[in-house]
């Protein structure tokens, strides 16, 4: 196979300047505000920063947390960013015994950090995320707070870390609770006073790839009716070899002979995994990670679950329940309860399998961003910001091609263990 | 200091994970050389067998991190 080399020079040179416009973007954008923060500080002889009437500071001193920032960076967000452009998304919340209430997330006026200056109806946005005030005696309806009266506090809870927000509003600290989350207080959340059922960034990124995917397939299944017998061209051509690399190497060796009854099923996951991955990286687009949302995970792990599930034959029973071949005592007590973790092992670990791989990659890219400002003192240290971002820009570059190479991976691995399960599920087996 | 030992734990399963996909990896090569028309297959069933041995890294990952 020939590779235009000139192809190849022209697309790394526009890659690297992508990447480079946006560390200077970022570097613009962050280093405004640290030039602020550190103005401030020398005001202050270098020990306090913007602080509010409470005592609380929405901006995190002179340290650059890195870890912090990435986990902002890779959050489900109720406002879509993309650069200094802030899109309102509509917000739809419930509150038990209150019932529904929806609004755009435009009336938080939000400024760069995704930190709102108004109040809504009891609800603040704090780093992108809605939050609800739980002073029942505090005003509905628009309330103006200020730019610095949203903070976060760290506090242990049950010897966990968990982060608290809280509000200062007319020299009182109120206390704003997150969106109830089910993960049984696994990750610091649980059920609080409001349910989220927002519109959110990733909501958007899902119905944006969904459409674009119709879109795609409906124009190149209308070529291959209009073309037959021709050479496949445009689009077609680009995903037709994609698509048979599933056919081929996954449907067709794990399913046998039904393997067309669930391309269908195999082909949506593929392409609908694959298409987050790659637009949670085009830089400049928000990065919303959805795909690294163990949400969304577990919604795909779940459908592989219900499909191998309502597939399994008798044999696939039989061996679960009651493997062939095996002593009983050693079938009873040790075989069948093992089998029957398996079957909810299996979808698990394709859960955090794809959230894991999807996590990472993002937080690493953060992180090497990050290494300009931790190098340059969060802005104090100019020069040595510029020049950590000249090796920023290629570790960078690096990891952004090893996560294309992922993207791919993990949508190809996600699809093909699916296969393996089904496969697993229908299969017939003739003797013993 | 929970931090440091929830590290300690992250890096030992990435250790296993490790070893365990570099013989994956080695395997694999030997095979592909010793009978090379038969690449494609090995290459798919070395990613999925990586992907099992990364799965359980992971699972021991985030519960060193969570739990």
């Amino acid at each position: 196979m020939r590779v235009n080399l000139t192809v190849v020079l022209r697309y790394t040179l526009i890659f690297f300047l992508t990447t480079a416009v946006s560390h200077i973007g970022a570097q613009d954008h962050h280093g405004d505000d640290a030039h602020a923060t550190s103005s401030h500080g020398a005001d202050n002889h270098g020990e306090e920063h913007a602080t509010n009437a409470c005592g609380g500071s929405s901006h995190h001193g002179g340290e650059f947390d890195a870890g912090a920032t990435a986990f902002h960076h890779i959050s489900d967000q109720n406002i879509y960013n993309i650069g200094w452009f802030h899109f309102p998304l509509p917000c739809i919340f419930y509150v038990p015994g209150e019932g529904l209430e929806m609004f755009s997330s435009g009336k938080f006026d939000a400024d760069a950090h995704g930190n709102g200056s108004k109040a809504y109806n009891r609800y603040v946005l704090f780093g992108g995320q809605a939050k609800r005030i739980t002073d029942p005696n505090f005003p509905k309806g628009l309330i103006g707070i200020g730019d610095d009266a949203l903070w976060e506090e760290s506090a242990t809870v049950d010897g966990k870390k968990v982060d608290k927000v809280y509000l200062c509003y007319e020299g009182n600290r109120i206390l704003c609770d997150p969106k109830s989350t089910l993960d049984f207080g696994l990750f610091g959340g649980g059920l609080t006073s409001f349910h989220d059922f927002s519109i959110t960034k990733n909501v958007v990124s899902m119905f944006l790839i969904v459409g674009l995917l119709s879109l795609m397939f409906i124009a190149i299944a209308k070529a291959y009716k209009n073309r037959q017998g021709m050479a496949p061209s445009g689009i077609q051509g680009f995903i037709e070899p994609i698509f048979e690399f599933i056919q081929e190497d996954v449907s067709k060796p794990f399913l046998g002979d039904s393997w067309e009854r669930f391309q269908p099923f195999l082909m949506s996951l593929f392409f609908f995994i694959l298409g987050l991955n790659l637009f949670g990286q085009i830089p400049f687009l928000g990065g919303s990670n959805v795909t690294g949302n163990l949400s969304v995970t577990l919604v795909l792990a779940v459908l592989a679950f219900i499909m191998t599930t309502i597939n399994g034959k008798k044999d696939y029973w039989g061996h679960v329940f009651n493997m062939p071949g095996v002593p009983w005592p050693i079938k009873y007590l040790v075989v069948t309860p093992v089998e029957i973790m398996g079957l909810f092992i299996k979808p698990l670990t394709l859960m955090l399998r794809l959230f894991g791989n999807m996590v990472a990659g993002h937080m690493v890219i953060v992180i090497f961003v990050g290494l300009i400002f931790i190098f340059g003192k969060n802005g104090a240290n100019p020069a040595a910001a510029w020049g950590t971002s000249i090796g920023s820009v290629f570790l960078t570059l690096f990891m952004m091609a090893i996560e294309l190479l992922v993207a791919f991976i993990q949508a190809f691995v996600f699809t093909i263990l699916t296969a393996s399960y089904i496969g697993a599920a229908i299969e017939v087996h003739d003797d013993h | 200091m929970t931090g440091t030992l929830a590290a300690v734990g992250a890096g030992l399963a990435v250790i296993g994970a490790g070893l365990g996909i570099g013989q994956i990896g080695g395997k694999a090569m030997e095979a592909i050389a010793r009978q090379p028309e038969a690449v494609g297959d090995i290459r798919a069933n070395m990613i999925l067998m990586a992907a099992l041995v990364e799965g359980a890294a992971l699972i021991a990952i985030l519960l060193s991190f969570f739990v």
